[in-house]
């Protein structure tokens, strides 16, 4: 801080004048009010989470003051949340937010603290104790259940759990989905739903190139899926998947689409009100339904020896099981029908029911926040922090961002929103005093005493680096770009060398 | 506090001096060398290293450097694009562009507020701007791909586009490109989800 103090007494030479400078400097550096930062205590955050929720907030926090300091804690040695273990191997574009995310942990005011289990390693009380402010971004790890008959038998798998499968979480390292049958079924059809299904049903040639893991890989080879059914309970203008997904699925090599003309009726009749991202999407999926394809689309078509398609107006029941009760044999649906329309249609059950044989249940329908901390506000109901605009409810000093904050929707754009959206509060909240930043907090000295007593070390942003590092030069041997350690004990090895 | 505030206008923030990072080199301290951190060889990218000799520049939004190879010091008058952006608190910020030059990067080149997570491969839409009327329909139209991402941003308008496809050609100066205001809902489109 002493070349902060010199170059601010600097400043105030060359702004007020040579007799205003002796003053200055008599009444020491607080003479301008809040203008100038306190030496002694500069404000100091903690964000739990690394995902993309926790790195949005510090990165908005660390631009918008220069005093700030920002701590970022996260349970596995490694950072980056979802970005890293949620966003599918296909897509790496979308991974390029890491690079902004490094240049935030790299910077002289953000520290990375890994390996650290806020909850159990540490308290909440504890982090409020040592920082002014605390912010939750730690997500959603949880899963919300079908609440079915059978949904516990071999063969059935949250999406959660086997795309954390295929993209090394290493809590999923043993799932060893069963990939022997030939018709898979997807409950949910969102974005994950879609990756499920895209990576199923995806030629290898593709795959191997990509960051998935080398186990997943292996798995897939042997895979004799060949179909694969995306339900929803609702219709075809309700579906949650985004338009860039859906066009994937369409021009899938080696795949071709199977859909029941009877669920798109009227459809095309609704569309002329429609806002333009919903518009676009039913039409390329009408398209997809029930135009005849051109030439070289149908000859593509016949030579495909892969199917998938949407399934409408359909709600698992139960999970039906082989005459052994050993695993997966197929599916029964209820068969419902829209009340109302747009977003706000209601699935009503009709009575009738429709099985579907199949080896492979996969529901996608939706990821759920935990709460971490029994002393920490929760609303189990809703599965969220309540919180106005990420400042959480009855809890000074502490605020949310990120799934945890909103329910585990939208993609990294709309978390970088409800991110900035926390940071601001917080921000707002420092300025008006709401938030009271004078007194000196200990911040990461005393975290760090605290662990130590415990017996827990952290991983430092350069440790990550090392790891980063070395699954880089793995993935450089065979083609990939990156092949990913599995394990927390293989992570935290290479950390410590 | 006559740099603090050129530093301010070049900057385009509205904050307190205790937030702004000051552009060193319009400061006489730095150019007399009175200042402690203008040491020789410490000419390094983002004025704002010159205050905290450990601090690196954040190369995104808040990048302020414009001492980079092949920047907006044009040499060639007829290379010049005038640029206006327009950030979220309304305010103009008029840049010196060349042709050539992406509207994403060179927005990031002169400190402007404006995302770019997927770093222009078309797999997001944090770069998304209005273009002013007059402009709107001198930039080609969009590829598929760009209009898939721009359904997922926020307050989409029919001047909507992303920053990071558009190119700088000589027609398009005095293009005006506004950031949307951030809204404070969940969803990117503005939809708050009903329960079903």
């Amino acid at each position: 801080m002493r070349s902060c103090r010199r170059l601010l007494s600097e400043l105030k030479l060359w702004t007020s004048g040579r007799s205003k400078w002796t003053r200055g400097l008599n009444e020491g550096l607080g003479g301008s009010g809040k203008a100038f930062l306190s030496t002694s205590s500069c404000p100091k955050v903690c964000i739990v989470g690394s995902g993309p929720a926790g790195f949005y907030t510090a990165q908005h926090l660390i631009k918008a003051r220069q005093d700030v300091e920002v701590d970022i804690y996260e349970r596995l040695p490694v950072p980056f949340g979802l970005v890293r273990f949620g966003v599918a191997p296909d897509h790496p574009e979308v991974k390029n937010v890491i690079n902004t995310f490094t240049q935030t942990a790299k910077h002289s005011r953000c520290s990375f603290y890994g390996n650290v289990n806020v909850g159990k390693d540490v308290t909440v009380d504890e982090l409020q104790g040592a920082y002014h402010a605390v912010v939750l971004s730690y997500g959603a790890e949880g899963n919300r259940r079908m609440g079915v008959p059978g949904e516990d038998l071999p063969g059935v798998y949250s999406a959660k759990d086997f795309v954390g499968w295929y993209n090394g979480l290493p809590s999923c390292r043993e799932l060893k989905p069963d990939l022997s049958c030939e018709t898979a079924v997807i409950l949910g059809q969102g974005n994950v739903a879609l990756d499920v299904a895209r990576i199923l049903l995806s030629p290898l040639d593709i795959l191997k190139k990509t960051d998935i893991t080398q186990p997943a890989l292996e798995a897939l080879a042997e895979s004799r899926v060949q179909k694969v059914l995306i339900v929803g309970r609702r219709g075809p203008m309700q579906v949650a998947c985004t338009i860039k997904e859906l066009r994937e699925m369409v021009n899938l090599p080696g795949t071709r689409p199977e859909m029941v003309t009877a669920d798109f009726e009227g459809v095309s009749e609704a569309l002329k009100d429609v806002p333009r991202p919903r518009k676009r999407l039913t039409e390329l999926l009408l398209k997809t339904a029930l135009d005849a394809p051109g030439d070289k689309e149908l000859e593509r078509r016949r030579n495909a020896a892969k199917v998938w398609g949407f399934r409408f107006y359909r709600s698992p029941t139960e999970i039906l099981a082989d005459p052994g009760r050993s695993r997966t044999a197929g599916i029964r649906l209820a068969v419902n029908r829209l009340e109302g329309s747009g977003d706000a249609a209601r699935a009503v059950l009709t009575g009738e029911v429709e099985d579907v044989s199949c080896g492979l249940v996969i529901s996608s329908i939706g990821y759920k926040s935990l709460p971490i901390d029994p002393a920490v506000p929760f609303d189990s109901h809703r599965a969220v922090m309540p919180n106005s605009v990420g400042r959480v409810h009855q809890a000074p000093g502490l605020y949310c961002s990120g799934w945890l904050k909103t329910g585990p929707t939208g993609v990294i754009a709309t978390t970088m929103n409800n991110s900035f959206d926390t940071a601001r509060s917080l921000l707002e909240d420092m300025d008006s005093g709401a938030l009271d930043v004078s007194p000196a907090k200990p911040g990461s000295q005393e975290v760090s005493s605290l662990l130590e007593k415990r017996g827990v070390r952290p991983v430092t942003f350069s440790d990550w680096e090392k790891i980063d590092s070395l699954e880089t030069r793995r993935g450089d041997a065979c083609g990939k770009p990156r092949e990913k350690l599995l394990s927390v004990e293989e992570m935290l090895k290479v950390a410590r060398a | 506090m006559a740099a603090a505030a050129a530093a301010r206008s070049s900057m385009g923030l509205t904050l307190r001096f205790s937030r702004v990072i000051p552009d060193c080199r319009s400061c006489p301290l730095y150019r007399l060398k009175g200042c402690v951190d203008n040491t020789a060889g410490s000419q390094r990218r983002g004025s704002f290293d010159s205050l905290r000799t450990i601090n690196r520049h954040l190369q995104t939004s808040i990048c302020l450097s414009q001492a980079e190879e092949g920047s907006s010091n044009a040499e060639d008058p007829d290379d010049v694009v005038n640029v206006v952006y327009i950030d979220r608190s309304g305010k103009r910020i008029p840049v010196k562009a060349k042709v050539g030059d992406n509207i994403l990067y060179l927005a990031h080149k002169h400190g402007i507020d404006l995302e770019g997570a997927c770093e222009a491969s078309l797999a997001c839409s944090t770069c998304h701007v209005y273009v002013n009327s007059a402009h709107l329909d001198k930039l080609p139209e969009p590829e598929e791909r760009e209009d898939d991402m721009l359904d997922m941003a926020p307050m989409l308008q029919e001047n909507s586009r992303l920053g990071c496809q558009i190119i700088l050609t000589p027609d398009l100066d005095g293009i005006e490109l506004t950031l949307p205001k951030v809204t404070r809902n969940f969803y990117v489109d503005g939809h708050v989800p009903k329960p079903h």
